[in-house]
């Protein structure tokens, strides 16, 4: 698995993990289940990990394909600058956020998949990733050189005119005029 | 709408079934536990939690069942080739395993994700009944003990004060199992998405391989039979005499103590004979993967495209089919696919592979390494498996679209023509081929380009020009492009490829396209068969919907699309 960027793994892990803790969390709430508040932290931070994860990273090679809509996202990740953009803070806010998760029933799937998603995530930082905003790239237009509205100063090179002569009998075929009149037997 | 109806029909016909029969279980099985008898005391102590997760369990039951077998590719081969008498709509319906396979693990998903919710519920309500929240029947049922001598079941699987629903949950094997599969899938599905699946293929298929943990903890899900259902004692336990007082079971002749047992695990009765499948399905591979394969040509083609003539004793091919190689050398658990590029008639096959992934380019690497005239690396090739190209010669008149290197099954049928021609061979039922090519660069026409130069000659000395007709479209075209054109234009060949038919910039006008294609074959049958993007699939779908009428004496388009 030379090329994988796994911090790309991560990223799904981490936002599936952030939908199925918040949803734990709500059962967890609605049905009012002991530890209830386990559970309302469970919606909390599932919730905030579903926000971190939602702007995917560019891809170190290849095209990236942002997901619908993300580039308010981006805008308010790329924000918090190197709180965001570095993989070790990532893998070990995920690994705290899913401890409280554990307490409880209804939000310890999303702890460990939460937990899973910050190895994967120690591992990307490990290999030296980081996450790269996917903005739009503005590009100046392309423009053509001033020097396209002088006129040339000097004409295109030719070899000199005693080579460029044609035979008098192919005069007609010929594409230009001959620098030097000629005449049949010159 | 007709036209529809014909493209589409059979897919959204099968589809209606199977979500059909996913009702039909939803609701017969919520049903039986919401009103059924024997469970009136469970649903005492759960509610309607207790259907809410009996009848998504009944729906995975059907789809872990139907998950495996689109992906048991020599079992639909297999199929593929019954089917010969049924037509080819019949086997356009296999092509699509892939996307009835991603159907099914959606609904595994979505079902898992209501049982798990159900059960979270469940457990809760469980631990509660036990500690008396709910009231004396619920009490008295919880405090049934599994006892010998006071000749009771028990019901409520928690069976003491300090059981919480995680302790619950972790010291039953339903419990236990749940949570591991449940992991498996999220797993799996995490690694499946399009973007893992494309860039870094080696995850998806590694974690993919899950689904063992998945099926073996799915089998014994139900071992521990922690669903009861009350049982008919003699004399037979009054129920709604019995309710109100609990106090006196055991002690008045209508009541006597309700029995429980639980009930017999159902799973592995849908899911063992597709697990079956599935497993012979591997032995094939692996005994495929043990037959010896020799080099019999090697050829490094410009822009990083490796071709591989290949000899296998026993090898059938028909065209455009594809193989699975492995190349133990560079991993021994991948098999990636490559649709040959040679044709059946010819006594060895070819594939050219291009430098994509890993092992794409730890290959071409390895055999630049070889020395002159030396055999390739140990190579298995399991296959050959049969896609839509197979069906190319049904058709009247064909329209072959091939986009950058997804030419390579039309290099197979191509070849085919060639040799059927100088043969007359009288299966070839094709009377017109239009194919076309979209390429971004002009360096990787090379290899096909020879192909193309020998039928053009060929096609001209026989007369028959009109039975290929080749259209090569550069899409990334720039302006030393235009610029070399413009100064060659007169000349009789293309610049490019060297071919008498000239190079197209830009993409195809595909409503042109159609229109000619249907004003040249008034009342024929096209089948459009594309190896390419999506998007390009989507345009050509639509254009085949658009421009087919269901009038039988008017131009019918169908649509194929490769994929892998």
């Amino acid at each position: 698995m030379g090329k994988i960027e796994w911090a790309m793994w991560a990223n799904e892990q981490a936002l599936a993990a952030g939908l199925i803790y918040a949803t734990g969390g709500i059962v967890g709430v609605a049905g009012q289940f002991r530890g209830w508040q386990f559970a309302a932290f469970g919606i909390a931070a599932g919730v905030f990990v579903c926000l971190l994860e939602y702007p995917r990273s560019k891809r170190g090679k290849g095209t990236s394909v942002e997901r619908t809509g993300q580039y308010c996202f981006t805008v308010c990740v790329n924000a918090f600058g190197p709180l965001t953009r570095n993989y070790y803070v990532r893998a070990f806010l995920h690994a705290a956020l899913c401890v409280p998760g554990g307490f409880m029933l209804a939000t310890v799937l999303g702890c460990v998949c939460l937990g899973i998603a910050s190895l994967i995530y120690l591992s990307a930082a490990i290999h030296g990733e980081h996450w790269e905003p996917i903005l739009p790239r503005t590009e100046p237009p392309k423009r053509v050189g001033d020097s396209i509205k002088e006129p040339p100063q000097n004409p295109p090179p030719r070899p000199p005119p005693e080579l460029r002569r044609k035979k008098a009998d192919k005069l007609e075929t010929a594409a230009y005029d001959n620098p030097m009149s000629v005449t049949v037997n010159e | 709408m007709g036209n529809w109806i014909i493209n589409h029909g059979l897919s959204a016909f099968i589809l209606v079934v199977w979500m059909g029969i996913n009702i039909f279980l939803f609701v017969y099985y919520y049903l039986f536990y919401d009103q059924g008898p024997q469970f009136e005391y469970t649903r005492e102590l759960l509610g309607s939690a207790l259907p809410w997760a009996r009848a998504p369990a009944a729906v995975l039951n059907f789809n872990c069942m139907l998950i495996l077998l689109p992906v048991c590719r020599n079992l639909l081969s297999l199929l593929r080739g019954s089917f010969i008498c049924c037509g080819r709509t019949m086997r356009k319906q296999l092509d699509k395993n892939l996307t009835f396979h991603k159907l099914v693990a959606y609904m595994i998903a979505l079902m898992t994700a209501v049982h798990t919710v159900a059960h979270l519920l469940n457990a809760e309500w469980y631990t509660n009944s036990f500690q008396g929240q709910y009231g004396p029947l619920a009490g008295n049922l919880s405090m049934l003990d599994d006892s010998s001598e006071l000749k009771t079941t028990y019901l409520n699987p928690v069976r003491s004060n300090s059981t919480t629903p995680t302790l619950l949950v972790f010291t039953t094997i339903a419990g236990l199992t749940g949570v591991v599969i449940t992991l498996a899938l999220i797993l799996m599905i995490t690694s499946s998405m399009e973007v893992i699946r494309r860039s870094y293929y080696e995850v998806f298929w590694y974690t993919h391989h899950l689904f063992i943990i998945f099926f073996a903890g799915l089998v014994f899900h139900g071992a521990g039979r922690i669903v009861r259902s009350q049982q008919v004692t003699d004399p037979p336990h009054n129920t709604s005499f019995c309710e109100d007082q609990p106090e006196n079971w055991g002690k008045k002749p209508e009541c006597p103590i309700p029995q429980f047992a639980g009930g017999f695990p159902q799973t592995w009765m849908w899911v063992i004979g597709p697990m079956i499948i599935y497993l012979c399905e591997r032995l094939l591979r692996f005994i495929r993967y043990m037959q010896p394969v020799s080099y019999r040509k090697i050829v490094i083609r410009p822009s990083k495209v490796l071709e591989l003539q290949l000899v296998k004793p026993g090898f059938k091919m028909a065209v455009g089919q594809y193989v699975f190689l492995n190349c133990p050398a560079i991993s021994q658990l991948e098999w990636h696919p490559f649709t040959m590029t040679s044709a059946p008639e010819e006594d060895f096959f070819s594939v050219h592979i291009r430098s994509v992934g890993d092992w794409t380019e730890d290959l071409i690497k390895m055999v630049e390494n070889l020395p002159e005239g030396g055999q390739g690396p140990k190579m298995a090739v399991d296959g050959p498996f049969g896609t839509a190209s197979e069906d190319v010669f049904d058709y009247e008149v064909s329209m072959l679209v091939g986009a950058g290197i997804g030419v390579t099954p039309f290099a197979s049928i191509l070849k085919s023509i060639w040799y059927k021609f100088k043969d007359s061979d009288p299966k070839l039922r094709t009377k017109r081929i239009y194919f076309y090519w979209l390429c971004r660069e002009t360096y990787a026409f090379e290899w096909f380009a020879d192909l193309l130069q020998v039928l053009e000659k060929e096609m001209e000395e026989r007369g028959m020009r009109d039975f290929l007709t080749y259209k090569l479209y550069l899409t990334g075209w720039d302006q030393s492009h235009v610029n070399h054109a413009m100064v060659h234009f007169d000349k009789d060949t293309d610049i490019i490829t060297g071919l008498k038919q000239k190079t197209s910039y830009g993409r195809p006008n595909w409503d042109k396209e159609f229109e000619q294609v249907r004003q040249e074959n008034p009342s024929s049958v096209v089948g459009t068969f594309l190896c390419g993007p999506q998007a390009l699939a989507k345009d050509l779908e639509k254009k085949c919907v658009k421009y087919s009428d269901v009038d039988p004496r008017k131009t019918k388009f169908y649509f194929n699309k490769e994929n892998f």
